[in-house]
């Protein structure tokens, strides 16, 4: 190796130590201030840990104005619910489209192509006129069953089936007597787990996230998820606030997802580059 | 021969039915969740309804004079907004995108420890945005610790008001942008240029070519569907740019509206009731999209460049 090629490799290190330190900074602080006391966070800024996490933990937890509690077990509820739903279902649409030749199969996998990039928020004001008149405003349920339909992952399970489903085993379990939804559910899914999962991931953390529809859809304070009561921070006069309170609901909301995601990252870059869309 | 085939078709006929049967769950939801919420949008936005005081005005039909009330109110502004506060994420992004997916694929190069390079720079994009907007501006606010670290640092002599300066705001709105997609770009670029015949690279050097010019001549050229892709769905999730500067700017798109983006814009329409306005500006916003997803959608079809979306 050349002395150019190793001056190039130094500037490679340099240049992507420099972005890691971009990425992990903002949170490296987060966590260093959400240990510290409200004091300690307006006298300056400190590099070393301070010991009040557990009594930040305690205080957000048992804020009077803030459920945060309730908050952390409805974002579960919404993320976690729709996360199952449109994994489910999108696998079954895409099972649909793999495994069964018929007349309008090629216009209808188009059709969700075609559809897959319309935002939510520009139907949104039908969504929630439909929402209202059907009684559901400050529920659960229009948070959750529309994620039934998927089309980003369906999109990415049709191209996983395509790759990974040979169609002999639908064939042999059929041999076999199996109706085709005990095919599907018993036969089909177990194959297909590690995409199953990876898309899991994906609309968990997407609804875990969502902030513009819950918070024109979830108005009575035990119904709100952790985004809403984030934003709801910033809008109260700021400086009222403890410090350290704020800085542990935001590791509340970040933290956990932060470390799924390190724990799984091996799968879920893999995931990134089928069907990824951007929001 | 014949026999064969039709014994087929048969078969086929006796399962067609099953994969109607598989489509029903997705296409019952598509329909009441999406569909009509999508004809209720376009119909709602041809009606004048809004709330004045307490007084409930409408819906009386009005044709098309919403989208004359919403192209003479601010929408031009904030559709600049949207605009440039999409641009200064995404310039930059994209070049350090294209420079990190470079060397990342260079198998010459031997990088030691590229998964965990990759994994640190997708990981903001799990973060929730709000929240991240949240602990900027709380990083940022006129006592917070970033003006603390300037000034002991020497860098400063009093607080910089980041959030009350145009581009204070617009920068930090554009730099969490940035942190937020450029992992996933460069993730996306790295698998086009993997996707690369190595043999090309090989013979473009052997002929004495530069490290910029088999940027510019071999690479380039063969990711450029790749790179529309990204270009154009970036364009789309900038349009849709609200929770950032939603919850950094308290709604208000402070300073002067100048970080006002056009679905905040959309979000106080809905908020104080004006279905007619917030129906109008929602078509607009879905014909603008709909043109910018169809590049996506003949790239995604077509069969020539259908490994660029894929793994």
């Amino acid at each position: 190796m050349g002395k150019a090629e190793k001056f190039k490799k130094a500037v490679v290190y340099v240049v992507l130590m420099l972005l890691v330190f971009l990425c992990l900074f903002f949170f490296y602080c987060l966590v260093i201030n959400a240990t510290r006391s409200h004091p300690e966070i307006s006298k300056g800024f400190s590099f070393i840990p301070g010991s009040s996490f557990g009594t930040n933990l305690q205080n957000v937890l048992h804020n009077k104005n803030l459920p945060v509690v309730q908050g952390i077990i409805n974002s579960l509820i919404v993320a976690g619910s729709s996360a199952a739903l449109a994994v489910y279902v999108s696998a079954m649409t895409a099972y649909g489209i793999h495994a069964y030749e018929f007349k309008m199969r090629k216009t209808i996998y188009m059709f969700i192509i075609l559809i897959m990039m319309i935002p939510t928020q520009v139907t949104t004001l039908g969504f929630l006129r439909l929402i209202n008149t059907m009684g559901l405003m400050d529920n659960f349920l229009p948070l959750i069953l529309p994620s039934m339909a998927a089309p980003v992952v369906f999109y990415f399970m049709v191209s996983y089936f395509e790759s990974n489903l040979p169609l002999e085993i639908v064939e042999s379990a059929r041999i076999d007597g199996s109706n085709e939804f005990y095919t599907f559910n018993f036969i089909v899914l177990p194959i297909v787990k590690p995409a199953l999962a990876v898309q899991g991931i994906f609309a968990f953390v997407a609804s875990w996230n969502n902030y513009f529809v819950p918070s024109l859809i979830l108005k009575s304070n035990e119904k709100k998820t952790l985004p809403i009561l984030i934003a709801q921070l910033r809008s109260a006069d700021f400086l009222k606030f403890d410090m350290g309170q704020v800085y542990m609901l935001i590791t509340i909301a970040i933290v956990p997802v932060a470390i799924i995601y390190l724990c799984l990252s091996k799968f879920i870059i893999g995931g990134v580059t089928a069907g990824s869309v951007k929001g | 021969m014949v026999k064969e085939k039709k014994a087929k078709t048969r078969k086929k006929v006796s399962y067609a039915k099953w994969g109607y049967i598989f489509l029903i769950p997705f296409f019952a939801t598509y329909t009441i969740f999406s569909l009509i919420p999508l004809i209720s949008t376009f119909y709602n936005s041809l009606f004048e309804n809004y709330r004045s005081g307490l007084t409930q005005i409408g819906p009386n039909f009005v044709g098309l004079q919403n989208y004359i009330s919403i192209f003479q109110s601010d929408l031009l502004k904030y559709f600049g907004n949207t605009m440039i506060l999409w641009i200064i994420g995404f310039v930059p992004q994209i070049i350090v995108s294209l420079i990190l997916a470079v060397w990342f694929a260079d198998f010459r190069m031997r990088l030691k420890g590229s998964t965990f390079f990759k994994t640190i720079i997708y990981m903001p994009n799990v973060i929730m945005a709000a929240s991240f907007a949240m602990l900027i501006f709380a990083l940022f606010s006129d006592d917070g610790p970033m003006n603390n670290l300037l000034i002991k640092a020497g860098l400063s002599d009093g607080p910089i008001r980041f959030l009350a300066t145009v581009w204070g705001t617009r920068g930090l709105i554009g730099l969490m942008n940035f942190m937020m997609w450029f992992g996933n770009t460069t993730i996306l670029l790295m698998a086009a240029i993997m996707g690369v015949d190595a043999s090309l690279f090989e013979a473009a050097s052997i002929d004495g070519a530069k490290s910029f010019q088999i940027f510019t001549k071999v690479t380039m050229p063969i990711i450029r569907p790749i790179f529309i892709y990204v270009l154009v769905t970036s364009m789309i999730g900038g349009l849709q740019m609200f929770d950032v500067p939603q919850v950094l700017t308290n709604a208000k798109g402070t300073p002067d509206r100048t970080s006002m983006t056009l679905i905040m814009f959309l979000n106080n329409h809905l908020y104080s009731k004006n279905y007619g306005m917030a129906g109008a500006l929602s078509v607009i916003l879905f014909f603008i999209t709909a043109v910018l997803s169809m590049f996506v959608f003949i790239m995604l079809t077509s069969s020539g460049n259908k490994k660029g979306g894929r793994n």
